[in-house]
C-alpha cells in the first residue's frame, strides 16, 4: 500500500534523470512537503475559531461583550446558568433536537426503505422532492414556512419549530439511511431465508440490525442540524428562544463568556462522542 | 451549519456513484412485498415535504402577489402591484454582493479544501479516520458561536490584522473595489467585505472538503503514478489526470457551498455592516421590521429563481447528471 500510495517512491529513477537542476535545501524540503504543509495549514484555520472560543470561556470580560482579552477566570465555568435566559433556551433547544431527531428519523427511515429496497413509479421524482430542501438556502425555506404560518393564522411556538426542523432534517435522514441501506450485500437476508427465516424475521434479525448504524448515524445528524439551527428556527419562533437565538440576541446585547462554555462543552462532548465511536468501531473490525 | 450535515453529504455523495444504488432495490426485498408496501412507507415523510416545503414555496409565491400592509390587511391581485417587483430592481445590490461574495468564498473554499483532501486522500495513511474527524470537529460547536469567535480574531488591534498592517495587505486590499464596495478598508478588516467573506469560506469549508475527499479517495493512486511513468510532470499529471477525475466532487463540493452561503445572512450581520448586507439580511428586516411580507416574499422567491437558475446552468455545464 506505501508503495502505491507514495508516488515518488515508485517512479524515482526515470525522474531522478530528467531533472538534474533539483534545489535542494529548505527551498527541496518544503516542496516536497507542499502538500501536507498546506493540509496543516488549511486544519489550522479550521481550528483557529475553537481556540478562541475555549479561550475566551476563561475571561473576564470588562464590559458586556466578550471580544477582547482581560483576566483569566473560571468563573463562566463555575456559574454556567448566571445569564438569564440562556439555560432555559439550551433546555429549550435540547428537547426540541430530541423531538425533532425522533420525527425526523421515524419519517426518514420509513422513506429510505422504500427508495432503497423497492421499484415502484415516482421513484425519481421521490428522489427529488427529497433533494430539493437540501438545494434550498434556508432563508427561503424559513421564510416560505413563515408565509404557510401566517397565511393559516398558526401562531408559531414550539409546534412550528418542530415542524420546520423534522422537514429539514427529514431528507439528511433519507440520504444517510438510504446509502446504508445500498451498501447492504444482498445475500445475507437471503441466506437467512434460506434458512427457513420467514421475512418478518429476516428482516428483524438480519437487515434491521445492519442498517441500525446508519440510523443511529442519521439520528447524530438530524440532532445536530436542528440544535445549531438558528435561520429557519428564527422564522418561524414566536417567542419561543432556543440556544442559537438567545446568541443570536446576545451578539446584539452583550455576550457572556458563558456562551463560549456551552460552546466549548459542545465541541468536547461530541469530538468524544465520535472518538469513542471509532475506537469502538476498530475493536470490532479487529475483533 | 454542523459537522454532521457534512457528513451526510459524502455519504450522499457515495450513494450517488454507489453501483448498489439501483441493484440493491431489485435484489432484496423487505417485509410483506406487496404492490403497495413503497407507497405506504413513502406517504407519512412525503406528505411532511410536501405540506410543510412544497405546499409554503406556493404560498410564497402567492404572498409576492398580494397588495397591502400589516395595517391595512393583504388582499390577493393578480399580477400583483408593481412596488413589489420593483423591490427587485431596489434590492439589485443586495443580490450581487449575494452572489459575488458566495462566489468568491467558493473559490476561497475550493483552493483550501483541495490540498487537504488530496492530502487526507492519498498522504495520510493510517491517520486517515482521524484527519476525517479533524476536518468536521470544528463544526461541533454553534455556528453562531464559532462566527463571534472571527470577530475577537479580525479584531482592529488584534494580532491578525496589525501583521496584515504592517505588510500592508489591507491597504492593498482596500484598492481592490467592485464599484463603490472595496475589500477592506485601509487599516481594518472587521465589518468589510473581506470579513464577511472570510467568515463564509471557513463556515461552509467542510462542505467543500468531504465531497472532494469522496471523489478523489475513489481514485486509483496508479494513474497518477501511470503519468509520472510517462515522463508527465506532477503538474501536468495534476491538471490531467487528478482533476479531471475529482470533478464531481468539485461540482458537489461547490453547489453545497454556494447555496448556503448566497442565502446566509449569518455572516453579513455579525462580521459586516449594513453597508456589506445580503439579500438575506434584506430579506430578514423585510419580514420582521418592516413587515411588508409581499415584498420580502417576492425577495425571497426571486433568490430561490436565481439560485436554481445558476445551479442548473452550472450543473448542465460541468455536464454531471447525476447529481440529482
Amino acid at each position: 500500500m506505501a508503495a502505491v500510495t507514495n508516488p515518488s517512491v515508485a517512479v524515482a529513477a526515470p525522474r531522478v534523470a530528467r531533472t538534474t537542476k533539483r534545489p535542494s535545501g529548505p527551498v527541496r524540503w518544503v516542496r516536497e512537503r507542499i502538500i501536507p504543509i498546506i493540509g496543516s495549514l488549511v486544519l489550522f484555520y479550521m481550528f483557529l475559531p475553537i481556540f478562541v472560543v475555549i479561550l475566551f470561556s476563561f475571561n473576564l470580560p470588562n464590559g458586556r461583550f466578550n471580544y477582547k482579552w482581560v483576566q483569566f477566570s473560571t468563573q463562566a465555568w463555575t456559574n454556567l446558568c448566571a445569564p438569564g435566559g440562556m439555560c432555559e433556551a439550551l433546555q429549550l433547544s435540547l428537547l426540541i433536537g430530541v423531538l425533532a431527531t425522533l420525527g425526523a428519523v421515524i419519517l426518514g427511515t420509513l422513506v429510505a426503505f422504500a427508495i432503497g429496497r423497492h421499484r415502484f413509479r415516482g421513484r425519481s421524482a421521490t428522489n427529488l422532492l427529497i433533494f430539493m430542501p437540501m438545494a434550498t438556502p434556508e432563508v427561503v425555506m424559513g421564510s416560505s414556512l413563515l408565509t404557510l404560518f401566517v397565511a393559516l393564522s398558526f401562531a408559531r411556538g414550539l409546534p412550528t419549530i418542530l415542524i420546520a426542523h423534522i422537514m429539514f432534517c427529514l431528507s439528511f435522514v433519507v440520504v444517510t439511511v438510504k446509502a446504508r441501506i445500498a451498501g447492504l450485500d444482498p445475500r445475507l437476508e437471503q441466506a437467512a431465508m434460506d434458512l427457513y427465516a420467514d421475512e418478518r424475521t429476516a428482516f428483524w434479525k438480519i437487515t434491521f440490525p445492519l442498517v441500525l448504524p446508519g440510523i443511529v448515524g442519521a439520528a447524530l445528524l438530524a440532532f445536530s442540524l436542528s440544535f445549531d439551527d438558528f435561520i429557519v428556527t428564527n422564522f418561524n419562533s414566536g417567542s419561543t428562544v432556543t440556544f442559537p437565538m438567545y446568541v443570536w440576541g446576545a451578539a446584539q446585547r452583550g455576550t457572556p463568556p458563558q456562551i463560549n462554555v456551552v460552546g466549548s462543552l459542545m465541541f468536547l462532548v461530541s469530538l468524544t462522542i465520535v472518538l469513542v465511536a471509532q475506537v469502538v468501531q476498530r475493536r470490532r473490525a479487529k475483533a | 451549519m454542523s459537522g454532521g450535515a457534512v457528513a451526510a453529504t459524502a455519504a450522499e455523495q457515495q450513494d450517488i456513484r454507489s453501483p448498489h444504488n439501483d441493484g440493491g432495490a431489485t435484489e432484496a426485498k423487505g417485509v410483506g412485498t406487496s404492490k403497495w408496501t413503497p407507497y405506504v412507507l413513502l406517504t407519512p415523510g412525503m406528505l411532511w415535504l410536501a405540506i410543510f416545503f412544497v405546499v409554503p414555496t406556493i404560498v410564497l409565491l402567492a404572498t409576492s402577489l398580494y397588495t397591502g400592509s400589516l395595517d391595512t390587511g393583504y388582499s390577493f391581485e393578480f399580477p400583483g402591484n408593481w412596488s413589489t417587483y420593483s423591490a427587485v430592481i431596489t434590492y439589485l445590490p443586495q443580490f450581487a454582493r449575494s452572489f459575488v461574495f458566495a462566489g468568491l468564498a467558493t473559490v476561497f473554499c475550493l483552493a483550501l479544501a483541495y490540498p487537504l483532501a488530496y492530502f487526507i486522500a492519498f498522504r495520510s495513511g493510517r491517520w486517515k479516520a482521524t484527519l476525517l474527524v479533524l476536518v468536521i470537529a470544528p463544526f461541533f460547536t454553534s455556528f453562531l458561536i464559532r462566527t463571534l469567535a472571527w470577530k475577537t480574531i479580525l479584531a482592529d488591534d488584534g494580532f491578525v490584522v496589525t501583521v496584515m498592517n504592517t505588510l500592508h495587505i489591507t491597504d492593498l486590499m482596500s484598492h481592490m473595489c467592485l464599484g463603490s464596495l472595496c475589500l477592506t478598508e485601509s487599516d481594518r478588516v472587521l465589518n468589510t467585505p473581506l470579513a464577511v467573506i472570510l467568515g463564509l469560506t471557513y463556515n461552509f469549508l467542510p462542505f467543500m472538503v468531504l465531497p472532494l475527499y469522496a471523489s478523489l479517495d475513489r481514485m486509483d493512486p496508479r494513474l497518477v503514478e501511470a503519468a509520472q511513468d510517462l515522463y508527465s510532470s506532477p503538474w501536468t499529471a495534476l491538471r490531467k489526470v487528478t482533476w479531471p477525475l475529482s470533478l464531481p466532487g468539485v461540482v458537489a463540493g461547490t453547489l453545497l457551498t454556494f447555496i448556503p452561503a448566497a442565502g446566509d445572512y449569518i455572516n453579513a450581520e455579525l462580521l459586516g455592516t449594513t453597508k456589506v448586507s445580503m439579500i438575506g439580511n434584506v430579506i430578514q428586516d423585510q419580514f420582521f421590521v418592516v413587515t411588508d411580507y409581499p415584498t420580502a416574499s417576492a425577495l425571497s422567491f426571486v433568490l430561490m429563481l436565481a439560485i436554481l437558475v445558476l445551479v442548473f446552468l452550472y450543473v448542465r455545464r460541468a455536464g454531471t447528471e447525476e447529481l440529482v
